[in-house]
This record gives C-alpha cells, structure tokens and sequence, in this order.
C-alpha cells in the first residue's frame, strides 16, 4: 500500500515478467492490394459498430437506474411504481413543491444549508490539515516518521466502526452530540488518512530540488510549505476538495450518529426522515427529494468529470 | 517564489552561512520541531480519535455498558454472549456472502468494461465518465430509495419478471432475493475499480502483445499470460480495497430495510448489527466487542491477501 508502484505499474515491466517468449521476428511485409484494403476497412467499420452497439446497451443499462429516479421525480405518485418507462404525459413540478416544503416544520434549504455548511467546512479541514500532515511526510526528516507514515497507512485500512463507540462516548460526554463538531473534528485533524496519502504521493513527485534552493536562500519550513509546495499542489488540492466535499456530502452514518434535532440534519438524514414519515407512499416527492439530495453530486461531476475520473485513476480514490 | 529567494531575514539563513558543521546539526534539530509541528494536526487526530478510542473500545469490550451507568467489568461474557447468539452469526453470514459473492462480480465487470475501454475506438473518454457515475451515488441515501423502489412488490423489477413469465414478486420483501439485490447495486458501482484497471492497461506496453502475436498466442492465452501479470498489482490494490470496503457497507442496508436488517434478517449487514445494538438497544460493551471481532477478521483477510500476494502479484523489476 505505501509504494505508488501499486496503483501505477511501471511501464518498464519485461516480457519475461510476463511469461511470453519474445522472438525478433516481425510479419514480412505483404504485397497490399486495394481490394483487401478496402475489405479490411469494411470489418473494421463494422466491428467498430458492434463495438459501439454494446457499449450504448452498457451505457442504458448504467444510467437507468438514475435515469429513472430524475424522470420519475417528474411523474405523478401513482405512475411510479412498476412504471419502467421513462416518459409520462402528466410530467409536472409539483414534486419538487411538495420536497421544497420540507418536513415536520423545517424546510428544504435549512436541510440544505446544513449539508452545504458541513461539506465546504470539510473540504476546508480536508484540505488544510492533510496537506500540512504530508508535507511532514514527504519532505521532512526526523525520528520516527517511516513509524508514523506506517501507522497513516495501517488507518486506511481500519475498519471505522472500531472507533465510533468510544468516540461517541467522548463527544457525548463532551456535550458536543447535536453539534457539527464531532463530525468536522476528523476532517480538521487529517482523520481520513486517503487524503494525506494523495498528498504525499503527489509531493513526492515534487523535485527536491526547489525545497533545496529556497532553504540555501534562507526559507524556513513553514515558507517552503505555503510559497513553494502549496501552489504546486494545486491540481491534488483540487481532487482531494472535489472528494471531500462529495463524501461528506453523501455521508449517513456520521450524522444519524450525531445529529438528533432535525433543524440540524443534512440532507441524506433528512431524505430518510421523509421516507420514514410519508408512509402513504408519497413516492412522487420522495424522488423528488432524493434528485435535489443528489443535485449538487451530479453538479460536481459535470462539471469536474476530469479531475475525478483522473484522481480515481492515478490514486485509487474511491467513489 | 520570488518572495522565497529574497527572504533573509530568517534566521535560517544566518545559520546556513556562518560556520559549515554546526549547519547540519542545527537544520536536523529543526527538522525534528517542524515535523512534529506539521505533524501535529494528525497525531492529535490519530492519538484522540483513533488510538485512544481503539483501546477504550477494547476495554468496553470486557465491560457491561449503557452509556447511563459507568461500565461494569463482565470478563469474556460479551465474547461468549456473541458467539452464543444466532442474530451474530446471521450478521456474519450475510457480510461475508456479500463480500465473497460480491466483490468477485464487480472486479470481474470492471475488469471486463475496462479492457473494452482500452480497445481503439473513438467516445472510450465518455463511456468511462458515464460508467464510473455510480460509483459516486451509489452508497447515497437517494439511491438506496430508488433501489427499494425498483425492486419492491410490484416494482419494476418486478413487471419485467412478469414479462418474462418468471414468478411475481418484489425482492425487497423476499428474504432469499435481498442479497441478489445488494450485490446488484455493488455491481453497478463497477466503475471506480474499473477506471483504476483501466490505467493500469493503458500502462501495459502494448508490445507484449504483439510479440505474443508473433508467438501464435491466442486472445486467451494473451489474457492469462500477459494482461493478467501485468495487472496483478492494481488487481491486488482493488481487490484488497473493495474487500475492506464491502465489510463495511451500511448505508444502503439501513434505508431498504429500514434499519431492522429484514425481512427475516436477511440484510442484517454487521455493520447494522453493530449499530443496532450500540446505538439503538445501547448494548455499547457488546457492540464494542463486536466490533473488536471485525477489526481482527478484516485485520486476518488483510494479512491473508498480502502474504498471498507474493505468489502472483508481479512488480516490475523482479525478473524471474
């Protein structure tokens, strides 16, 4: 886990590695003709139509489900339920009226400011502590560090649900349940370890030599860190925020712990309060609810596709 | 970095000119308070909220505790409790015939969509971006709605069953259908490993292939022999990831089944049950040593696949 060759393979591997006999020959060059030519490039036009073919199949069968939440959100309750098509002639708002109404005396947009408080505190937290724990990882030397970069790693691995007992126990005796801060606490205090690694990995790849010439120039650590390492890190700051922001934004299991008063709660707990309460089967506004719990997610995505499929890639950051 | 190189007002600087050996001692000294200094947002974090409650919850582990009264120390009573009681094992079961059924099926598919992606087609950049979507929602609370949703009694899952001539019925409320479902929905969250494939075959040197060509190596053979070698590190990176992460599926187990883990207990994920009886039946001691439980296993699971892994994962650099 600690070596980046895990996530990206080298691409000085040898066929020998591989198993494969490499023998020096080469196809001899044939005589081409036009005929054959212009057969080859009809297999290949139609192979790259079954190709294609396949992979929109794929793609329906992928964004169905989404699809059908977004459209069904538009649909009167009663054509949900079983209805596999994706048009209805009564498309309508309504839902969405009903969902902006809020629940049990709270509306919508404080559910919504909430999540939106503790998603942009997060990515705040995320991003301050991790990139200050990593540039103590990378770039600087003292006693003890391989240890501690060891123990960072070992926590990715570590089942959360270990923790939430005792720390529940320790906000709760603190009076801090029903607050936001046991759950931007381990944000602020680099506690979700991919993103110190993220960092670490991308400041490795940094040249030493920078850090080099401003120390012989005279900075010390903390002007390295903020006028040279910073700016550089800016496309891994970049991910790491995206990231952040989206999981806190889908996070359910911190807030059903620790958030009890619903003018407190953030979208994801108050989608499942709605589901608990309209029983009646109200599915029209449930799906509305649960698109605009999803809106900002999807935003992100359009907008970032770049960064994040690119961040998953070259790290190994999860969805 | 202009302000960098015409900042001498540091004592750094001072020190860095006067006398040669003492520079070293005295820039290892301040290397030794700036780690600790930057280190020490996530050494308090580590020390407060994660060491220290791994050992209280070990201790809460041997002890009776409600969150009311103070814990009373039970001895192993938790542990022969746990193994005592069918629910536990149930729990168990359903977590690890999800991780064993479903983990596999989802690194087969994505290993699967990543080599059609890494064929030369045009639009492979857009097909990527739209598979790997899920895998941002699909542990959201709003999936886990429309889940239900389709697959309830006269969902529309249940129509297309119907179309088919198969037998009607929901698989929301059918004990021996719920775990298909779950492994559906993990399946259809392909996309994250499959995207971390698909950069490790983009890394494979498409010579190796050509060369098997040469050979007479068929697309099989090419399979086994080359694609499969060379990925074996990232095959091992999501492997061991999605391991870890199916143990700790939550979520989506609470919001079908409502939080009870039913019909029949056939989705009581141990993770659910876990928080059942912390957070709902404030059985904190139990719950502790539950916990302890998934730590070791998972912990076990880890160390099976890394010392296993020496046997197939190949890095680059060792010729053997």
């Amino acid at each position: 886990m600690s070596d980046t060759h895990i996530v990206t393979p080298p691409l000085s591997a040898q066929a020998a590695a591989a198993g494969v006999p490499v023998s020096g020959g080469s196809r001899p060059p044939g005589p081409i003709d036009t005929t054959s030519r212009q057969a080859a490039k009809r297999r290949k036009g139609v192979r790259s139509l079954g190709f294609h073919a396949f992979m929109v199949v794929c793609t329906i069968v992928v964004l169905y489900p989404a699809a059908w939440m977004l459209t069904s959100s538009f649909k009167p309750s009663n054509e949900i339920i079983g209805n596999i098509s994706l048009w209805s002639d009564n498309f309508s708002a309504t839902n969405f009226a009903t969902a902006l109404s809020g629940i049990g005396g709270v509306g919508f947009w404080t559910f919504f400011g909430n999540s939106m408080i503790l998603a942009v505190a997060s990515v705040v937290g995320v991003i301050l502590s991790s990139t200050v724990a990593a540039y103590a990882f990378a770039r600087i030397d003292f006693p003890g560090r391989s240890v501690f970069f060891a123990i960072m790693i070992g926590t990715l691995l570590l089942p959360f649900h270990v923790v939430i007992i005792p720390q529940y126990i320790m906000f709760n005796e603190l009076g801090m349940v029903n607050t936001f801060i046991p759950l931007l606490a381990p944000k602020f205090l680099a506690g979700e370890a991919f993103f110190v690694f993220l960092m670490v990995q991308f400041m490795r790849n940094l040249p030493r030599e920078l850090d080099e010439a401003a120390r012989i120039d005279g900075a010390g650590h903390v002007r390295i860190f903020r006028s040279i390492m910073l700016p550089l890190m800016r496309p891994a700051i970049i991910t790491s925020s995206i990231f952040a922001f989206i999981w806190s934004w889908n996070d359910f299991l911190g807030p059903l712990l620790y958030l009890k008063k619903p003018d407190m709660y953030p979208l994801p707990i108050a989608l499942r309060l709605y589901v608990d309460q309209t029983s009646v089967s109200d599915y029209g506004a449930q799906m509305a609810m649960a698109v605009l719990a999803l809106l900002p997610v999807m935003i992100f995505f359009i907008l970032f596709q770049r960064y994040i499929v690119d961040g998953v890639a070259t790290q190994g950051l999860k969805g | 970095m202009t302000a960098v190189t015409s900042g001498t007002t540091l004592d750094d600087a001072r020190g860095a000119r006067s006398a040669p050996p003492e520079r070293g001692r005295a820039r290892r000294r301040r290397d030794v308070g700036a780690g600790f200094a930057f280190l020490s947002p996530w050494l308090v974090g580590f020390v407060v909220l994660t060491a220290f409650p791994m050992v209280a919850s070990l201790y809460l582990a041997f002890t009776d505790y409600d969150l009311f009264r103070p814990p009373s120390w039970v001895g192993l009573e938790n542990f022969t409790k746990l193994f005592d009681d069918p629910r536990f094992w149930t729990s168990a079961k359903v977590t690890a015939i999800y991780v064993l059924v479903g983990t596999p099926i989802k690194l087969a598919a994505a290993l699967a969509v990543a080599m059609l992606l890494n064929m030369k087609h045009r639009g492979q950049g857009a097909y990527r971006s739209i598979f790997y979507a899920p895998s941002l929602i699909g542990a959201s609370v709003s999936i886990a709605i429309v889940w239900k949703a389709m697959f309830i009694d006269d969902g529309i899952v249940d129509r297309i069953q119907q179309l088919f001539g198969l037998p009607a019925g929901g698989w929301v409320g059918d004990p021996s259908k719920t775990m298909p479902m779950f492994v559906l929905l993990a399946v259809w969250t392909f996309g994250a490993p499959m995207v971390i494939f698909l950069a490790g075959l983009k890394q494979t040197p498409g010579e190796l292939y050509e060369a098997a060509s040469v050979d007479g190596a068929g697309p099989i053979r090419k399979f086994w022999r080359i694609t499969i070698p060379m990925l074996s590190p990232v095959l091992f990176f999501n492997l061991l990831l999605e391991t870890i992460g199916a143990f700790q599926v939550f979520g989506s187990a609470f919001i079908i089944s409502g939080g009870t883990g039913g019909p029949a207990d056939s989705t009581l994920f141990y993770t659910l049950y876990l928080y059942i009886k912390g957070f709902a039946q404030f059985d904190m001691g139990y719950a502790s040593a539950m916990a302890w439980v998934l730590v070791v296993v998972v912990g076990v699971i880890t160390a099976i696949l890394f010392k296993t892994s020496n046997a197939w994962v190949h890095y680059s650099g060792d010729n053997r």
